[in-house]
C-alpha cells in the first residue's frame, strides 16, 4: 500500500523537528560544517533537560564566534582563548547554572592553553565543548596545533613539516591526566550514529555538573570542508581516514556516574 | 510492521551539503537539480515511497531544516 | 564616629571590597599589590559574605574572569601593578566594549618593561588615554591616602554600575604600602541574585527567564554602520561622564598666582612643598584631579585668569602634564617637575622647582 505523502505529514505523525531552543536564524557556517550539528545537539540537550533558564554558554573567536545567533540562552563572548576564564567566574557566582564553553582548536589548542589547562587544574565544574577541525576555519584555512603531519593549509603550503612546524596537540589526552578533569571523550557527529553518541556524551556532561566533580571535555573531531578543499561529505570520508587515526573516538577518562 | 516515513526541508534554509543524502540508508533523498533562492541544490525525497522516517538526515543536518514524519502500516 | 583602623593601602581595598559587597575578587600577584589577594584570602570572606576569591593563573586569566562575572551582573574586581595591567588591557578593552561595570585596581611601579617594584605614576596614559585597543575609556580614580583607597572602592563600584564601565583606582606603589588610619566603609550585604535579576536582568547573562529575550555580552558587531553607531553611544556615555563625574580637590587655590596640579602621591609631596613655598611668601595653591578621567579641565580653566604659571608633579616623565596644557591652551606657562623609575620628589626639589621654573627670579 502506498500512502500519499499528505496522509503522512500530519502533526500527529511528527517524530524529529527543530528544537525551539534554536533561533530560526540562518546558521553563518559553509554547507556541511561540524558546527550546525553540535550547536543542534547542545539545544536539544538544553530543551530535553530544561535548563534553558539555568544555561549560561560562552563563545569564543574564531568561526564559532557567533553561536549566540544560533541558540536562545544567555551568552558571553570571549577574547581569543579565554573562555574559560570567563566560564570559571560565572559558575564560580553561579554555582547553581549551567556553564559551558564552546571553543575551537585554534581559540582552546592555541591561544587558550593556558586558560584550558588551569581551568581543568583547578577543576572547575563546567562543560567544554571543544570542536577540533585541525584548521583555522574563520580566518580562512591556516595551519593550527591540531593540523595533522604533512596537512597542507594556507600556514603550511607544502604540508604541515613536523621538523619545524611541531606536532599536532592532543588537547584530550594532556588534560586527562589532571585530577581537576572528570570526564573526558573524544566523539564526532558525521553519522547519525556517531551524532547521537556524541548527544549522550554532551548530555553526560551537563549533567555532570551536578554531581560538582570538576570539569568535563567532550572533543568534537569535526570538519573544515572550506578550510580542507573539498565537499562536505568528501571531508566526513577524509576527517574517518584522517583525522581519527590521529585523534581516536572514545572515552579518555569518566568519572561521572 | 513496517513504517513509512516523510520529511519536510526548509527549502530556502537548506545549503545543499549532502550529508543527508549521504546518510540516508534507503536511498530516499537526493539533492534537487534546481537551486533555492541562495543558489543551493536542496536536498527532497528523490524517492519518497522508500522513506521509513527514521531521522537519520535531520539528525546528521549541520541547518536542522529537515522535519520528519512517520506512520505505521 | 566610627573607630579607626591602622593599615596599608592595599590591606583597606581588600577590607574595602568585602565590606561594600563585592561578589568576586580575580587575581595575580605582583608586587608591590600582593597584599590585597593575601589579605582576601587571609580574612575568608567566602565564609561570612560568600565573596569568590579566587587567585587565577595569569593577569590575563583574572581580567577575563572579571569579563565573566561582570557579565553575570556582580560586583566583580581585580588588581595588579603595571606589567599586569598591560597584560589585562586586551580583556579592559573588551570590557568597555561589552559595557561592563568591574573595579580594577593599579598599584603602579616603575616602568617600562620590568622596571622597578619602585612606585612611580608612569601608567597615566595607559589608565587614562586606553591602553587597549579601540575608543574606550575607564573611570579613572586617583586616591592619595589610606583612607582614599577604602573609599575608592564602593564609589567606583558605584560608578561602574552607574555608568556599565569599568573604573580603575590608579593607585600606586607609596600609597598601596604605606600605613595611615582608616575610618571603615560600613557594611553593605551583597545582591542577592533575585536583586540582580531585578537591577540588572535587563542586560546580565543570569540565565534567559522565559519571560525576556536572551541576554547577549558581546563587543561584536561585524556591522560597520551599526558598529559606528555603537562607538557614538559610547562616547556619548563619555559625555556624560564628563558632565557629571569630575572630582576635584583644591587647596589655597582662590587666590593663587602659581598652581600645582599633581594627584596622587605627588600630591602629597606638592602639598608640603606649597606650604614651604608660603613661608617663603610665593603664593601657590594645590589642584589635585581625583578623577583622572574624567579631568577637571574646567576646574583649571576656572583659576587661569589670576595664575602666572602652572607646574605639573608626576612621578613620571610627564604624562598628566599634557592635558593641563590641553586645558590651559597656551594661556599661561605650564611647567613640569617629575621623578622617574621609581624616584619620589622631595618638597624641596618642588619647591626649587617653583622657584626656578615659575617665579624665576
Amino acid at each position: 500500500m502506498i500512502m500519499d505523502i499528505k496522509d503522512i505529514i500530519k502533526p500527529e505523525n511528527l517524530v524529529y523537528q527543530k528544537t525551539s531552543v534554536l533561533t530560526d536564524n540562518a546558521m553563518h557556517y559553509c554547507p556541511g560544517c561540524s558546527h550546525g550539528t553540535v550547536h543542534k545537539l547542545i539545544a536539544e540537550i538544553i530543551d530535553e533537560m530544561g535548563i534553558q533558564d539555568k544555561v549560561i554558554g560562552v563563545s569564543p573567536v574564531g568561526c564559532a564566534v557567533l553561536a549566540y545567533n544560533y541558540l536562545e540562552i544567555d551568552w558571553q563572548q570571549a577574547a581569543h582563548g579565554r573562555a574559560p576564564a570567563l566560564a570559571t567566574a560565572t559558575k564560580r557566582l553561579y554555582p547553581n547554572k549551567y556553564v559551558f564553553t564552546y571553543q575551537g582548536d585554534g581559540d582552546l589548542a592555541s591561544i587558550g592553553t593556558a586558560e584550558i589547562i588551569h581551568a581543568c587544574s583547578r577543576g572547575e565544574n563546567i562543560t567544554v565543548i571543544f570542536i577540533n577541525n585541525g584548521i583555522y576555519g574563520m580566518t580562512g584555512g591556516q595551519m593550527a596545533p591540531t593540523t595533522l603531519p604533512g596537512m597542507k593549509t594556507s600556514t603550511s603550503p607544502y604540508g604541515r613539516d613536523t621538523s619545524t612546524m611541531g606536532f599536532p596537540l592532543k588537547i584530550a589526552d594532556m588534560i586527562a591526566m589532571l585530577p581537576g578533569v572528570c570526564y573526558v571523550t573524544r566523539q564526532s557527529v558525521q553519522t547519525p550514529v556517531a551524532a547521537r553518541k556524541a548527544k549522550r556524551a554532551i548530555a553526560k556532561a551537563f549533567r555532570g555538573q551536578e554531581q560538582c566533580k570538576g570539569l568535563s571535555f567532550i572533543e568534537i573531531v569535526s570538519t573544515c570542508n572550506s578550510g580542507w578543499k573539498m565537499t562536505p561529505v568528501d571531508a566526513n570520508k577524509w576527517m574517518e581516514e584522517h583525522m581519527f587515526p590521529e585523534y581516536p573516538l572514545g572515552d579518555i577518562k569518566d568519572y561521572l556516574q | 510492521m513496517a513504517m513509512k516515513g516523510a520529511i519536510v526541508v526548509d527549502i530556502e534554509k537548506c545549503k545543499g551539503c549532502g550529508v543527508c543524502v549521504a546518510n540516508c540508508p534507503t536511498e530516499t533523498l537526493a539533492l534537487h537539480k534546481e537551486v533555492n533562492g541562495k543558489g543551493y541544490n536542496y536536498s527532497y525525497m528523490a524517492n519518497p515511497d522508500t522513506c521509513t522516517g527514521c531521522t537519520n538526515c535531520a539528525v546528521v543536518c549541520p541547518d536542522t531544516v529537515i522535519t520528519v514524519y512517520r506512520v505505521r502500516v | 564616629m566610627a573607630e579607626k583602623i591602622l593599615m596599608k593601602g592595599n590591606e583597606a581595598i581588600a577590607v574595602a571590597a568585602i565590606r561594600c559587597g563585592c561578589d568576586g575578587y580575580f587575581g595575580y600577584p605582583i608586587t608591590p599589590q600582593s597584599e590585597i589577594l593575601e589579605t582576601l584570602t587571609e580574612m575568608r570572606p567566602w565564609d561570612e559574605t560568600g565573596m569568590v576569591v579566587l587567585q587565577a593563573e595569569s593577569e590575563t586569566a583574572s581580567i577575563n574572569m572579571v569579563y565573566g562575572g561582570g557579565a553575570c551582573g556582580k560586583k566583580v574586581m581585580t588588581s595588579s601593578s603595571s606589567p599586569g595591567v598591560s597584560l589585562m588591557c586586551e580583556g579592559i578593552s573588551y570590557i568597555a566594549g561589552a559595557e561592563l561595570p568591574c573595579l580594577l585596581v593599579n598599584v603602579v611601579r616603575g616602568g617600562p618593561g620590568l622596571g622597578t617594584i619602585q612606585p612611580s605614576q608612569s601608567d597615566y596614559f595607559q589608565a587614562v588615554k586606553g591602553g587597549g585597543h579601540g575608543d574606550y575609556k575607564m573611570i579613572v580614580l586617583a586616591p592619595a591616602s589610606v583612607q582614599e583607597m577604602n573609599d575608592f572602592v564602593d564609589m567606583g563600584f558605584e560608578l561602574a554600575f552607574k555608568y556599565r564601565n569599568p573604573v580603575m583606582i590608579l593607585s600606586d606603589g607609596i600609597i598601596g604600602q604605606m600605613m595611615e588610619k582608616v575610618e571603615l566603609s560600613p557594611m553593605k550585604p551583597r545582591w542577592t541574585d533575585e536583586e540582580i535579576k531585578k537591577l540588572h536582568g535587563s542586560w546580565a547573562t543570569t540565565g534567559k527567564d522565559a519571560d525576556r529575550n536572551y541576554n547577549l555580552i558581546t563587543s561584536l558587531d561585524l556591522d560597520a554602520a551599526r558598529q559606528e553607531k555603537f562607538n557614538q553611544k559610547l562616547q556619548a556615555k563619555y559625555r556624560e561622564i564628563e558632565k557629571n563625574e569630575v572630582r576635584v580637590e583644591q587647596t589655597l587655590c582662590d587666590d593663587a598666582e602659581y598652581l600645582i596640579v599633581a594627584y596622587g602621591s605627588s600630591a602629597r609631596v606638592s602639598q608640603k612643598a606649597m606650604e614651604l613655598a608660603h613661608e617663603e611668601g610665593i603664593k601657590v595653591g594645590l589642584l589635585r584631579p581625583i578623577t583622572l578621567y574624567p579631568y577637571p579641565t574646567a576646574q583649571i580653566q576656572a583659576l587661569l585668569p589670576h595664575l602666572k604659571g602652572i607646574l605639573t608633579v608626576e612621578m613620571s616623565a610627564g604624562q598628566m602634564i599634557e592635558d593641563v596644557r590641553l586645558a590651559v591652551e597656551g594661556k599661561v606657562p605650564v611647567e613640569f617637575y617629575g621623578r622617574a623609575g621609581g624616584m619620589i620628589p622631595s618638597p624641596e626639589e618642588v619647591l626649587e622647582a617653583i622657584k626656578t621654573k615659575l617665579v624665576k627670579k
